[in-house]
């Protein structure tokens, strides 16, 4: 309570240092009527109906400033990326989760989010695991062992739901060092602490736990709902994670998931192994076998280990009597794309365009008209560096963030004889 | 839930289709050239209700929930079908092609189509029923959905071969077409037909493939099953090649579409109208074909044989079948911590 009191009046003041004196008293919300006339900006099309404002310029050149961030962080050439991943998320469940900045709370916030992310983070990783750990009253708890199906720690999360008491974020890193520590050497160790609170009371000394985990290469990043701690940016820092202050719910979970795809890995982290799996074969249509996950008889439709031969329910898992990993092929290309990733395109302005000699100004793989709407002239667009084809911007977003294909390259065939020709 | 102009017309178009289709039009190989002249003999039963049928086109504005747009990817790979060896040709088959497309128009007013030809060396838009400039109306004996299609047709089988002219050194015994460009284009097309607005049909995509699989695309090809999973656009595929292709089988499965393989294709039209004609929604009600067994297994790298057990490397993902000292595709070397010389190799690796 103390301390949302402080940040209005602080806010407030600031706000006040920036802006005339006769918006005094008026909040943030209230201006954006008075200054800057939000309803103006509305639009109505021919039948009546609400036109959503035209952020696409917005959206787009957002997009793109991401896409420019990621590639200079990775500086050109293919940057290795953990892709077997160990991840403890831990949520911070102390008295200061049940602020109502966040609506309803910051807890229902965090849940909603969360969720969200690890289904993300599933299907980004499929061969990833995921263990969830709770703060509550000065304690750490650990919700959910490490595994690598979603739905259970969905289901545990829902569950238990009540804040209470101090955080303490010495206990929570010392429980996930634990937790950490019995992986195996090739899986890439990260925390991500989902932290609430403005404070921390710790039995002993933070700055210990902060060395023992860098010695055991944990990477922790912190996403803080509150304000900025030292505490939490020294964490950051040490162990080479990410540290970001969440504005408001849009922006939490812009952040979260921004720690969905694998992170650049640090060649010393993970040592490089060769993994036994095993790849099941479906069950025959019909056959009756009990299945060692739910231990209850079932008709067709599993998977049989090749090792021991026993009946598992889904993919991918572990086989509980013989300990194999056992994958399908699907899952391992899920995470081919972070490997070959495609380059992102350049910007075309409009005058590039008109400048260019293509015959039809459409969008290569869409056939959407690549001219501003109602007028003759070219909108802005994207091309692509190697098939030089054009591609409009939601194509371009599209295309970078889900697709993971020029279709341009693919419609092409390049004999070996050109490949090797592009490759010197 | 049925309009009246829908009963109607599915009661046409079902046994002027099928039964009155005289079998002389299904004629030996000519060349190219003379498809139209072919078309002219056979088709003036069905060119009947098509005039009508596209003045009362437009007049409907409810979408209910059984409207589809599909998207028919066709496979005219030459080297596909000059060595096909099974009873169907490249002729034939378009002809089954093109009275089911007229089938899918005819069963619902707002029923949209999109055809994408799938070549050797490119992949290029043949037809969209929701542009102005592809509302051809009939003057002749013939449709003009089918002049119009077969005419875009022979242009891009010119252009594609033309492509291919330049390259030399191009003696493939198993020349694949390329799939993940049209399967990409199409996803691409889907998703402006998403953006359009709240009101829009269920797309689908439909392969008619029958070149074999060309394993350069695979990683392409699982990427875009991948988004098409996302987008929840089912991937049918009715395979007209000799063996069955592992590629469209996981695509069908993974996508929740319909994987077939007809057993005889001298009827491919009618597999075509009662597996594929039926839109997303009504397929609930349906007991379509239900894949058999789709092979998940994973083939390793060095020998390219199907193993069920195996070892991945945890950097770079590559499966291989015997423990190996390091690794072919990233470089790294196992058991030891990595340094930068790895990355280094990797990055040549994997351009290459």
């Amino acid at each position: 309570m103390n301390n949302s009191e402080k940040k209005r009046m602080n806010g407030e003041a600031e706000e006040e240092n920036e802006e005339d004196v006769e918006d005094e008293g008026r909040d943030a919300w209230e201006r954006t009527y008075t200054d800057e006339r939000s309803w103006e900006a509305l639009e109505e099309d021919e039948s009546g109906l609400l036109q959503p404002i035209d952020n696409k310029a917005i959206y787009h050149s957002q997009y793109r400033r991401r896409l420019q961030s990621l590639s200079a962080t990775s500086a050109a050439s293919r940057i290795q990326k953990g892709l077997i991943r160990f991840l403890c998320v831990v949520v911070d469940l102390s008295k200061a989760a049940g602020e109502m900045d966040f609506k309803p709370s910051r807890m229902a916030v965090i849940a909603k989010h969360v969720e969200a992310f690890i289904r993300e983070f599933f299907d980004q990783n499929p061969l990833s695991q995921i263990g969830l750990v709770i703060i509550k009253d000065g304690v750490a708890q650990s919700l959910t062992e490490l595994g690598g199906s979603p739905e259970a720690h969905i289901k545990a999360l829902m569950v238990k739901l009540g804040c209470a008491g101090d955080s303490s974020l010495q206990n929570a890193l010392e429980l996930v060092h634990d937790t950490l520590h019995k992986i195996p050497s090739y899986g890439h160790r990260e925390v991500l602490i989902l932290y609430s609170a403005l404070s921390t009371c710790d039995p002993g000394d933070i700055m210990e736990t902060i060395q023992k985990c860098k010695k055991a290469k944990l990477r922790c990043s912190v996403i803080g709902l509150s304000a900025e701690m030292f505490v939490c940016k020294h964490l950051c820092q040490e162990t080479g994670g990410s540290y970001m202050v969440a504005l408001d719910e849009g922006h939490f979970k812009e952040l979260l998931l921004e720690h969905a795809p694998p992170p650049p890995a640090l060649a010393e982290f993970a040592i490089a192994n060769l993994i036994k799996m095993g790849f099941p074969q479906r069950a025959a249509e019909g056959s009756i076998a009990i299945c060692s996950c739910h231990r209850e008889a079932k008709v067709g439709e599993g998977y049989i280990c090749p090792r021991c031969k026993a009946r598992v329910c889904e993919l991918p898992t572990e086989c509980r009597f013989c300990g194999l990993t056992l994958v399908s092929s699907p899952h391992l290309a899920r995470s081919y794309h972070h490997l070959f990733p495609i380059e992102p395109f350049t910007e075309v302005s409009a005058r590039q365009l008109e400048l260019s000699r293509v015959a039809s100004k459409t969008c290569f793989s869409c056939r959407e008209s690549l001219l501003t709407p109602g007028t003759n002239k070219a909108g802005p667009c994207a091309a692509c560096t190697k098939c030089k084809q054009y591609f409009c911007l939601d194509c371009d977003i599209y295309i970078h963030e889900s697709l993971h294909n020029c279709p341009g390259c693919e419609s092409r065939r390049i004999t070996p004889a050109a490949a090797s020709a592009t490759m010197s | 839930m049925l309009k009246e102009g829908a009963i109607e017309s599915r009661l046409v178009a079902g046994p002027l289709v099928v039964t009155t289709w005289p079998r002389s039009f299904l004629l030996p190989p000519h060349s190219r050239g003379k498809l139209l002249r072919d078309f002219n003999q056979s088709t003036v039963v069905v060119g009947h209700g098509y005039a009508s049928f596209q003045a009362n086109r437009r007049s409907l504005i409810s979408f209910s929930d059984d409207v589809s747009l599909l998207v028919v990817l066709i496979d005219t790979n030459p080297f596909f079908w000059s060595t096909s060896s099974s009873s169907l040709n490249f002729h034939q088959f378009v002809s089954h092609v093109l009275v089911f497309l007229d089938l899918i128009v005819r069963l619902s007013q707002l029923n949209q189509i999109v055809v994408i030809a799938t070549g050797h060396n490119t992949c290029d838009y043949i037809y969209d029923s929701s542009l102005d400039t592809d509302q051809v109306t009939g003057e002749g004996e013939l449709p003009a959905l089918y002049s119009f299609v077969l005419q875009r047709l022979e242009e891009f089988v010119d252009k594609d071969e033309k492509l291919g002219a330049k390259q030399e050194g191009l003696s493939e015994k198993r020349a694949s077409s390329l799939l993940s460009g049209s399967l990409s284009m199409a996803l691409c097309y889907i998703q402006r037909v998403f953006r359009s607005g709240p009101l829009h049909p269920q797309p689908r995509i439909l392969c008619l493939q029958g070149s074999p699989d060309g394993s350069e695309q695979y990683v392409s090809i699982m990427n875009a099953i991948f988004s098409a999973q996302r987008s929840m656009v089912p991937i049918d595929c009715c395979y007209v090649g000799s063996h069955n292709s592992a590629f469209l089988q996981q695509a069908s499965y993974i996508t929740g579409g319909v994987y077939v393989k007809p057993q005889h294709l001298e009827g491919l039209y009618q597999y075509l109208a009662t597996v594929f004609a039926v839109d997303l929604h009504s397929r609930s009600f349906l007991q379509l074909p239900r894949p058999a067994g789709v092979d998940f297994r994973a083939s390793c790298f060095c020998h390219k044989t199907t193993i069920d057990m195996g070892y991945v490397c945890s950097v770079c993902l590559s499966i291989f079948c015997k423990h190996h000292d390091k690794c072919s595709t990233c470089g790294s070397v196992f058991g030891k911590a990595q340094l930068d010389a790895a990355s280094d190799r990797k990055r040549k690796a994997s351009e290459s």
